[in-house]
């Protein structure tokens, strides 16, 4: 029941993309990363949200767009645990975790300083990799530096 | 087969085993035979945004040798970089001037960014604190011809092991030959564990001192590299550990026959200068060999050597 109510506190919608399950602190993020600042469509979003999941949560749910997957994975480096739900006629047509990419271009600033793409025009682009503990890194293809997920600037 | 003909060579990791020993193959060739004017219709750009004595010089003299003509800087304040001028600019107006550019920058990821925009291939001569893959090659190259092999040899690495690039790269090469790496370092300039998985990746193994004593007496290789006093927090541990670094010739007594020393210089004080005449002393012949090595890369690049 409960989770029902919570849904609730942000409208439904008759058909597009539901991102559910986004830290709360990072919901901004999302919507900077899928650009939805400059969306046309129209757009919901809660945040603060009680959740059993994650304590409090973000939601949001943009109204006849559907992404490609390359295009939602990019949210994985601040939602990791975030779920992509897609509606057809208010059914859930489509529902799973989002997956993290092997590669982000131009979202995440790098870390250190002498990098080119903190100097010169440059994009940023990164490889998502493990380190042997089996933690996330960002490996920048240009100073070939790693960085934590605790490191993550974005751009 | 090998194809390194219009590839810039930015990282030693760009090339594979192969490719790796078909440059020192070539090298061979010019050291047997260095003044090939192969070269004579061609322009190489060197462009040196940060001062360099032995790689800018070592790269003129190459493209020399070769009959080749050069054009370009050796420091950023007489180009146009001291007016605003951005890399991209600079590397696509050199490049309608020149069939290659040599680039040395102090920003780390330069070379990578400057083969992206360029028409023409670029061999990075360092980027910043990040890689500096010709130094390597004739690193491989001067193993190669001291020892005969570069597979299976036990290599010391010794000094900075942390911000040593010239020491990342060499590892991340022999990784490639089955080496067993023996790293002497004081504890706060160990090498990187990112590094270091290099070598676990390729199944092989590594082995760390705090002494140099230690490895003389079953190294091949020992490899020096310079301790620099600025990159401890604490003066007093430097202090410490400075002379624990330092080689003399009376440490090589029991060391191996084919045992040589290598070091990318410049040095300062930690090989002593009693360490010169021993033969197996081989950092200034290591610097020749850079002119040979940058020969071949110039000549397999522009596919005038197959």
């Amino acid at each position: 029941m409960n989770k029902k109510r919570t849904e609730l506190q942000v409208s439904a919608i008759r058909s597009g993309t539901v991102i559910d399950h986004i830290p709360s602190e990072n919901t901004f993020r999302v919507f900077r990363i899928l650009n939805l600042e400059h969306a046309k469509e129209q757009v919901y979003f809660g945040t603060n949200l009680a959740s059993i999941k994650l304590g409090k949560k973000g939601i949001i749910k943009i109204s006849g767009k559907f992404f490609e997957a390359e295009e939602i994975n990019k949210i994985s480096l601040v939602a990791p645990q975030a779920t992509l739900i897609e509606i057809n006629e208010y059914e859930v047509s489509k529902k799973g975790p989002i997956m993290m990419p092997d590669y982000v271009e131009n979202i995440v600033k790098c870390s250190n300083p002498k990098c080119v793409t903190n100097n010169q025009a440059v994009p940023t682009k990164f490889n998502i990799i493990k380190d042997h503990h089996g933690r996330m890194k960002l490996a920048c293809q240009y100073c070939e530096k790693t960085m934590a997920q605790e490191e993550i600037w974005f751009v | 087969m090998t194809h390194l003909e219009n590839r810039s060579l930015v990282s030693i990791t760009d090339y594979t085993k192969e490719e790796i020993i078909r440059v020192l193959d070539i090298a061979e060739d010019f050291e047997k035979n260095q003044r090939q004017k192969i070269l004579t219709n061609h322009v190489i750009a060197s462009l040196f945004f940060e001062p360099s004595t032995r790689t800018r010089l070592s790269f003129e003299s190459a493209v020399q040798y070769l009959g080749g003509s050069i054009i370009g800087f050796a420091s950023a304040g007489t180009s146009s970089v001291k007016k605003g001028e951005s890399l991209k600019d600079t590397i696509l107006t050199v490049s309608n001037y020149s069939d290659l550019i040599v680039m040395r920058n102090p920003l780390d990821g330069s070379a990578r960014f400057a083969s992206e925009v360029s028409p023409v291939p670029i061999i990075n001569a360092g980027d910043g604190a990040n890689q500096h893959p010709t130094q390597c090659l004739l690193d491989l190259y001067s193993i190669r011809k001291t020892q005969g092999s570069l597979e299976n040899l036990q290599i010391a690495l010794v000094g900075d092991l942390k911000y040593g690039r010239t020491v990342h790269s060499l590892v991340q090469a022999l990784s490639l030959f089955n080496a067993t790496f023996h790293l002497v370092s004081p504890e706060s300039l160990k090498l990187p564990s990112g590094v270091k998985k290099w070598i676990k990746d390729a199944g092989l193994d590594y082995h760390q001192y705090t002494e140099l004593s230690d490895v003389v007496p079953f190294a091949d290789i020992i490899y020096m590299t310079r301790i620099q006093g600025e990159r401890f927090p604490d003066p007093l541990e430097y202090e410490k550990v400075k002379n624990s670094y330092v080689l003399e010739n009376f440490m090589l007594s029991n060391s191996k026959e084919n045992l040589r020393i290598l070091h990318p210089l410049p040095r300062v004080n930690e090989i002593s200068e009693d360490v010169d005449a021993n033969p197996k002393a081989y950092y200034f012949q290591q610097a020749k060999n850079g002119v040979y090595v940058r020969q071949a890369l110039i000549a397999a690049i522009l596919g005038l050597k197959e």
